[in-house]
């Protein structure tokens, strides 16, 4: 059995809507071994975003424990949770979220600008993240001079340039043709595969969740998860 | 160092943001602008008439006036009195003859070339000592008057502001005329709104005897103020109040000066106050547009408080931008404009320029950094506390 990378334990989450308070996650139990690639499936709504936030320490559980690695984000502060995430987790989104002043080097760089590295071992990193994900020679293009492929490509490499054990990925493929989202899912199995990082999607997509190893389902928000048949 | 760089990077990519919120970054920059403009413009009015006073006044000059007189005006003294003066201790002398002029003062009708209204401007009648005890003073064209004729010299400032009183022209003050023989120039003091003609030949014209009305004396240094005061004081032929040449225009400066910063000092807090909504208003606006940003950054692990100093770094550089604006352009059209005000004191025209100093400048600077400040503030704090996570679902 690997080693447990991440766990929900007794987690809730409630929102306030006006007076009401909606429940969105409840008493979730949740184990996630090192090198896991997990899909998590289910309609708006059902708290499969949630999950992943408070996974990303970019939220915080109304009640129970969420503990990645040896860290315990649920009692971290704010502060304290954006320096976790600058070394922890990577993230990548369904719009790619890049900056567009910058050039797809630069925003590979961004999240070592939170770290000690020289300028130098900077832009060497941002390289190999480029070349890892493909995009070596696209290095000074700016997004709007991408394809959307190309753009979550960028946003992969700047997700995995940190070198975190963790990648978070919100429907990643919800931008993109079939074709491009095939490329992109090859590209996680890869990263999980090749280069041992453990990835937790987001995804409204049957045929994305097939690259995944193992997929669990929300079920409208109700708490339940189960283990995919 | 990663705080620094945090913050750096996040206010270099706010930068290479604005043309995407040019508009409201250029309401905050011209709304800054405004106000330093204003503030510059009107305080450079009470900083030339300043200056034109006090830079007349020279620490080692004595005036003397009669005692109780508020100026040259409504003092007076007699012929015996100024032999007195002038002969008194700690007046410099060369040679012999101490350094000095006895002067009357009177004010006389001359149209403004701006408006073609009459102005009072000062008729100062003088002895040969006129240049010596004053500095700067030099002849800028023409000759000086002669003693005993009616000639004089008029004043650079006063011979641009008033009609009339080109060299060699001639021009009639009640029953006399005068004749215009040159111009003179005193570093743009408040003497160059002044005409000046031979002491004796003034006095006869407005039938004043052989009576002054102000001596001015050039001391042997500064310290022998104290000594000349004790010893006019000490003689009972003598009524007088003794002062050095600086005081006496720094207080007539100083009404006119203050009444101008009393207007100036409110209408820049007002307009200030207008501004701050302004640079509110776009870096607000600037939080809004970057949602999607701020959220990117937080979530890769840039921190609250980069996000925080960086808004509001730029809100102090938009309004640095705003205050560099309004102070060039209070610069350039405004230092070195001439205008003519009445001087209370003496019920004359003083002509000045509006000065818009270095440290005026600093301090519209000052001001602009303030509204940035202020500007920024509260719009930082909404970024530095944008929930992520809800930042992120509603992109």
């Amino acid at each position: 059995m690997s080693e447990i990378l991440a766990r929900l334990e007794g987690v809730s989450r409630t929102y306030k809507k006006g007076k009401e308070s909606v429940a969105v996650l409840n008493e979730l139990d949740l184990e996630i071994p090192q090198g896991d690639f997990l899909a998590i499936m289910g309609p708006s709504g059902s708290g499969k975003t949630t999950l992943l936030n408070l996974l990303g320490g970019l939220d915080k559980p109304t009640s129970g424990k969420v503990i990645v690695g040896d860290d315990e984000l649920s009692s971290m502060s704010n502060s304290q949770l954006s320096s976790w995430r600058s070394s922890h987790v990577g993230f990548i989104f369904q719009f790619y979220n890049l900056l567009p002043v910058l050039n797809a080097h630069r925003n590979v760089e961004l999240p070592l600008l939170l770290t000690d590295f020289s300028s130098k071992e900077r832009a060497e990193r941002a390289s190999i993240a480029l070349d890892i994900v493909g995009l070596a020679e696209r290095a000074k293009h700016y997004p709007r001079e991408l394809s959307g492929g190309q753009e979550q490509r960028v946003a992969i490499a700047r997700a995995i340039v940190s070198d975190p054990s963790l990648l978070l990925c919100d429907e990643p493929t919800g931008d993109l043709d079939r074709d491009t989202a095939d490329e992109i899912l090859r590209l996680l199995q890869v990263l999980n595969r090749d280069h041992g990082k453990t990835i937790i999607m987001v995804t409204h997509d049957a045929q994305a969740a097939e690259y995944a190893k193992r997929t669990l389902h929300c079920d409208k928000g109700t708490l339940e998860a189960k283990e995919a048949a | 160092m990663r705080g620094p760089k945090q913050i750096f990077a996040v206010t270099w990519l706010n930068l290479r943001n604005l043309p995407q919120r040019i508009g409201s970054s250029v309401v905050a920059v011209i709304g800054v602008a405004a106000v330093v403009l204003v503030f510059a413009a009107v305080l450079s009015m009470a900083k030339g008439f300043e200056r034109t006073m006090i830079s007349a006044g020279s620490d080692d000059t004595a005036i003397i006036m009669r005692s109780g007189s508020t100026s040259e005006l409504n003092s007076g003294l007699s012929n015996e009195q100024a032999l007195i003066i002038a002969e008194s201790p700690g007046v410099l002398k060369d040679g012999d003859a101490p350094v000095m002029s006895a002067e009357l003062y009177v004010v006389v009708d001359v149209k403004k070339k701006s408006t073609g209204t009459d102005a009072n401007v000062p008729f100062r009648g003088v002895q040969s000592g006129a240049f010596d005890v004053r500095k700067n003073v030099s002849l800028a064209d023409g000759r000086m008057f002669e003693p005993g004729k009616n000639e004089f010299i008029v004043g650079r400032s006063a011979q641009q502001e008033f009609a009339g009183l080109e060299t060699g022209s001639t021009i009639r003050f009640g029953q006399t005329e005068w004749s215009v023989v040159g111009s003179f120039e005193a570093g743009g003091s408040v003497s160059e709104s002044e005409l000046w003609t031979d002491v004796r030949v003034l006095q006869g014209a407005y039938r004043r005897g052989n009576g002054f009305q102000s001596v001015r004396v050039k001391l042997q240094s500064e310290a022998s103020l104290s000594e000349l005061e004790a010893a006019l004081e000490a003689d009972p032929r003598i009524n007088p109040d003794v002062m050095s040449e600086k005081e006496y225009y720094s207080g007539q400066a100083a009404p006119i000066s203050q009444f101008i910063k009393l207007v100036g000092y409110p209408l820049t807090i007002l307009m200030a106050i207008g501004a701050v909504f302004g640079a509110l208003n776009s870096m607000y606006s600037s939080v809004s547009v970057r949602g999607k940003e701020i959220a990117t950054l937080r979530a890769l692990g840039f921190g609250p408080l980069s996000i925080l100093v960086s808004t509001m770094i730029e809100s102090t550089i938009l309004a640095l931008v705003g205050g560099l604006l309004g102070g060039a352009i209070a610069y350039l059209a405004f230092n070195g404009f001439q205008v003519s005000t009445l001087n209370g004191a003496t019920f004359s025209q003083v002509v000045f320029d509006f000065a818009v100093t270095p440290d005026l400048l600093i301090d519209g600077l000052k001001a602009a950094l303030i509204i940035g400040a202020f500007g920024g503030l509260f719009p930082a704090i909404r970024a530095a506390r944008l929930p992520v996570a809800q930042a992120l679902r509603e992109l």
